[in-house]
């Protein structure tokens, strides 16, 4: 379909055509039998389908350019181009149709729908059961994106090298996202959220096709292997959250992991790592650790250094702040989280709540640490956080 | 695709010095903006305190003193552009003085006459 929207520059048409072309395959392929590529038959179909379409409209100088352009990517094909050309034309599109959906110009929802539904393999209806969303809701935001694209002008272009970083920035947030959305759910409609997750992987695998070069394309697929290489152990049997230091090491996928690792190394020798890359090194110095107090948590420090200097937010300092507890002690960590806190950067954020009680329970001031993981179990909105932070907060009580 | 830029700052106290930097300014993205052949028109409107709003309700026209909306930065003026997509539409967007100080909003402007041929209402207009 990515082909076939370069072509007619229109993602409507596009569509309509790619679904009269399924409708034609179901009155077809019965009574001929199915053809030996299927899917060049379907994109065959659906080209032609988009002429038809465009000749029947009326305002045919509009168009006229389109259809130019699709009959001569039509002769094309019966000349014969070869296999590796009409790959690279493939890739090509696709490239275009993911920078086109994430472009900074969409509301960032708008993105993350579009992805999933344009170059993921998730029909509305699951897309919007992942989100948690009426099936109108997010028809209504696809059918509003694809509006904005055409009546704003929203290019189909890669953009040129100098655009390239910060729009690249962008599809990886969305592909993160996706993932997070997928990743973080552990209630309601786990299977459908997690699949999420799988889909993300699998965008992320398709920028790293795309992209072979881009380090922060390599940083985030290895990012995501190895943080859902713990997704089974993440949870127990019963749904509750199980702390990274608590999970069975022999439950996490042994071969995410040698894949994730694998492509942090292709990452590291492009030149100087970023946000992903930092982030992929830091969950692979947990990959690499046999057991929790094998951690090496001075490299973890020293990881989160750099990240600060090269995405530093309070966010990323309360993460650096849990990795100091690790390496020189919960006293020292206080010091930082409780500088956090007085900033107000993290109103609101249940993790500096809980991680603020972690540590004052490590340093025996028990019922300031039960205060804190009441406030971070109040501000949770996740059902099995919350109940792991109840938890902890009556075992404090005790 | 013509788009209009529109340009909206918070007004500022200014030495005459700063009204000649921010004139100059202006000039200069209209003349890169001439010479690049995107320029298709503008105008820069005096403070918003000079406005005046109008509504008929009933028949009866209701004038009142003040701008649509009260806000800290204000519609200023805008330029009206030539561009082949949005994203050259924002290149030149980024490069008008407000955009460093105040937001520029770019709207892309509708097209009559191709709805008119196409035999369709143009989608999506703002007026109504």
């Amino acid at each position: 379909m990515a082909g076939l929207i370069r072509a007619v520059g229109d993602f409507d048409l596009a569509e309509e055509s790619v679904q009269d072309a399924f409708v034609a395959a179901l009155e077809h392929w019965p009574r001929a039998g199915v053809p030996p590529n299927p899917g060049a038959w379907i994109a065959t179909t659906a080209r032609r389908k988009a002429i038809d379409r465009l000749r029947r409209a009326k305002n045919l100088e509009r168009k006229a350019d389109a259809l130019a352009q699709l009959s001569a990517t039509d002769s094309d094909d019966s000349a014969g181009g070869t296999h590796m050309a009409a790959g690279y034309a493939i890739e090509d599109d696709r490239l275009r149709l993911i920078f086109t959906c994430c472009h900074p110009a969409l509301a960032l929802d708008a993105q993350v729908a579009l992805t999933l539904r344009m170059l993921g393999g998730l029909r509305t209806p699951e897309i919007a059961r992942a989100f948690l969303l009426p099936e109108a809701t997010l028809a209504q935001r696809l059918v509003r994106a694809k509006k904005k694209i055409r009546d704003a002008g929203i290019p189909y272009v890669v953009p040129p090298s100098e655009q390239l970083p910060e729009r690249l920035d962008a599809v990886l947030h969305v592909v993160y996202l996706i993932f997070n959305e997928g990743y973080s759910a552990t209630s309601g409609a786990t299977i459908v959220r997690r699949e999420l997750a799988s889909e993300a992987i699998r965008l992320a695998r398709v920028l790293v096709l795309l992209m072979p070069d881009e380090a922060e394309a390599l940083g985030l697929l290895a990012l995501l292997l190895l943080q859902d290489s713990r997704r089974d152990a993440r949870q127990s049997a019963s749904g509750e959250l199980v702390l990274l230091a608590d999970q069975d090491r022999s439950r996490w996928d042994a071969a995410r992991i040698a894949e994730g690792l694998a492509t942090l190394d292709r990452a590291a020798h492009l030149g100087a790592p970023g946000r992903y890359q930092l982030q992929a090194a830091i969950a692979a110095v947990h990959a690499e650790a046999d057991a929790a107090d094998a951690t090496d948590w001075a490299r973890i420090v020293l990881l989160y250094d750099r990240l600060m200097a090269v995405a530093g937010s309070p966010v990323v300092a309360l993460n650096r702040a849990v990795a100091v507890s690790m390496a020189s002690g919960p006293a020292q960590a206080l010091a930082i989280v409780d500088g956090l806190a007085t900033s107000g950067d993290l109103d609101g954020y249940y993790l500096l709540h809980s991680t603020r009680g972690e540590l004052l329970r490590r340093l025996g001031r028990r019922a300031e640490a039960a205060d804190e993981y009441g406030t971070a179990a109040a501000l949770a909105s996740n059902a099995a956080e919350r109940q792991f932070l109840e938890l902890r907060r009556a075992q404090l009580m005790d | 695709m013509r788009y209009a830029l529109l340009i909206y700052v918070e007004p500022w106290e200014t030495t005459p010095e700063q009204d000649t930097q921010v004139m100059e300014a202006y000039n200069q993205f209209g003349r890169d903006a001439m010479a690049a052949d995107v320029m298709r028109g503008g105008e820069a409107l005096h403070e918003a305190k000079t406005a005046t709003s109008v509504r008929v309700r009933d028949g009866k026209v209701l004038v009142t003193d003040g701008p649509f909306a009260e806000t800290k930065e204000e519609f200023g003026g805008f330029y009206l552009v030539e561009a082949p997509n949005l994203d050259e539409a924002i290149k030149w967007a980024a490069k008008i003085p407000g955009a460093a100080r105040g937001t520029v909003e770019v709207r892309p402007v509708v097209d009559f006459d191709a709805a008119v041929e196409a035999g369709e209402a143009p989608a999506g207009i703002a007026a109504g």
